[in-house]
């Protein structure tokens, strides 16, 4: 294409967005949230099995390494809450090889910020304020979903004790494609992004909590007082099908920590993925003691993509990826 | 033929999927905050012309599929086969079954060009061009100075297609038509 040099984005919309960004700075700045900066590249990568971390090799100080793009600043931010930094925030550019689409770029921008001592409910609060100080017009009011009656209101199932079976038959129907040999929580993935998501947000903001344990990612496990059942601890944000931000009660275990490292890269091994380097100074930091609190990730892109009505994400985006 | 991965995914790739060749209209990319990503992907069977919703894990990939669609001016028919010509200069000629042909039938015309879709070296389907011109071979008389009323009726034309015309249109008269609604435009 002869004219592919131009921006993705128009250039009223990169004025729009850069208003928007100094919005959400200014909202840090007067809740007293300090801004951070954190690598991009780093010795740990994401072993989330769902997550492909991009690397690269380096000369450093210590000679040729492989260092890893970061998917998130999450670790790196841990490691400044456990050197008692105080609650901080972060526009952190991230890289997911393979994530492309209207509302995915392979290379993108979080807005990711950790409160100690804030439990859940007071971060799903504060994540909604920060979404209505950005879109122009109030979005209406924040309901709290769980996840297990999302399931039973849509589909008429319990997605903790449905028959694997059964899942995996309904996935595939929905889907139109093969689930035979697919584990729960895959078929529970895929009913969620086709069958709940497009209508969450309607009307709203729409907070959906307790979602299966197996889908913890770095979020406290705990047994949900209504029948015993172990939840993770974990939000995501919903505005109009869109998938905001997400949200965990922070794992500050570093026992839990590494288990769970290990745990992900003997499932990639199983799949047939790469290992990850683990990062071991998150363990470090977790050892010497991070405090408890939460934290959530926000897709900023997203955020601006919904504030300014765009179909496209990159339309919000200076140059996406097939123009970079 | 080699293999096409989700993310290689693009409108106008053509693709094997449940033994036929199909080509990708639209891919999505989906993913839930945290799990397994899904590609949501419309095709066309090209067989059958039917388009599908499918569901993929990010990352499976599908057959290539060989299929090219050329270019062929239609020649005759023997009754059993229709046959076209490539008009690269090459005179070669492709033997067409009904079952390929489908609707094009009605719309065949000598000399017109035709977009052919080949498989593995055989006629899949045939596709008019979006607009034909053909003479009417059996109306109704028109009705004079009745031009500007509306009203129609059924008009039968030289390659077949019966389309419904305004009633000033007489038999002998050459129309232009749309192919994809099967409407009369105007006179030609």
């Amino acid at each position: 294409m002869i004219d592919d040099w131009r921006p993705s984005a128009e250039i009223a919309t990169l004025r729009e967005r850069a208003r928007l960004i100094a919005e959400v700075r200014a909202f840090f700045a007067e809740r007293g949230v300090l801004e951070v900066e954190t690598p991009v590249l780093g010795h740990g990568g994401s072993t989330d099995v769902h997550l492909a971390s991009l690397a690269c090799a380096a000369t450093t100080p210590a000679g040729r390494e492989r260092l890893w793009l970061q998917t998130s600043p999450e670790f790196h931010m841990k490691r400044l809450l456990a050197a008692g930094s105080g609650p901080i925030f972060q526009i952190a550019r991230c890289f997911r090889d393979g994530e492309v689409g209207t509302r995915h770029n392979l290379e993108f921008t979080m807005l990711e910020w950790y409160r100690p001592g804030l439990d859940l409910d007071g971060l799903i609060e504060e994540t909604a304020a920060l979404i209505r100080r950005v879109l122009p017009i109030d979005p209406g009011p924040l309901r709290r979903r769980r996840y297990r009656e999302l399931f039973r209101a849509s589909l008429g199932l319990d997605p903790f004790h449905e028959p694997l079976e059964a899942l995996r038959r309904l996935a595939g129907e929905k889907g139109g494609l093969s689930m035979a040999d697919a584990p729960r929580d895959d078929c529970l993935d895929l009913l969620m992004s086709l069958e709940i998501e497009p209508g969450l947000g309607r009307e709203g903001i729409e907070v959906v909590v307790d979602y299966p344990a197996g889908q913890a990612a770095l979020a406290r496990r705990y047994r949900d007082p209504e029948d015993g059942e172990w939840v993770a601890a974990r939000f995501e944000v919903y505005r109009q099908g869109l998938e905001l931000a997400n949200g965990y009660d922070e794992l500050t275990d570093a026992e839990e920590q590494r288990a769970r490292f290990a745990e992900d890269n003997a499932a990639r091994r199983a799949m047939g993925l790469a290992e990850v380097d683990v990062d071991a100074r998150l363990l470090a930091a977790l050892e010497a003691g991070m405090p408890e609190g939460s934290g959530v990730a926000l897709g900023l892109d997203r955020l601006i993509q919904l504030a300014l009505g765009k179909a496209h994400v990159a339309e919000v985006m200076a140059f996406a990826t097939p123009r970079a | 033929m080699a293999n096409y991965s989700t993310n290689e995914f693009k409108p106008g790739l053509k693709v094997m999927l449940d033994g036929d060749p199909c080509a990708i209209l639209e891919n999505d990319y989906v993913k839930p905050g945290k799990g397994q990503a899904f590609n949501r992907v419309k095709l066309r069977n090209l067989m059958t012309g039917r388009v599908w919703e499918r569901t993929f894990k990010s990352g499976e990939s599908l057959e290539g599929a060989d299929v090219l669609e050329l270019d062929m001016e239609y020649l005759y028919t023997d009754g059993e086969m229709w046959y076209f010509m490539l008009t690269d200069g090459s005179f070669e000629q492709y033997p067409v079954e009904k079952k390929a042909l489908g609707d094009t039938e009605k719309w065949l015309k000598e000399q017109v060009v035709y977009t052919v879709t080949l498989w593995n070296d055989n006629v899949i389907n045939v596709t008019p061009p979006n607009f034909i011109e053909l003479e009417v071979t059996e109306t109704d008389p028109g009705l004079k100075g009745d031009t500007a009323q509306g009203g129609s009726k059924p008009a039968t034309l030289s390659s077949g297609a019966v389309v419904r015309v305004p009633l000033f249109i007489n038999e002998g008269e050459v129309l232009k038509v749309d192919t994809r609604s099967g409407e009369y435009v105007s006179r030609a």
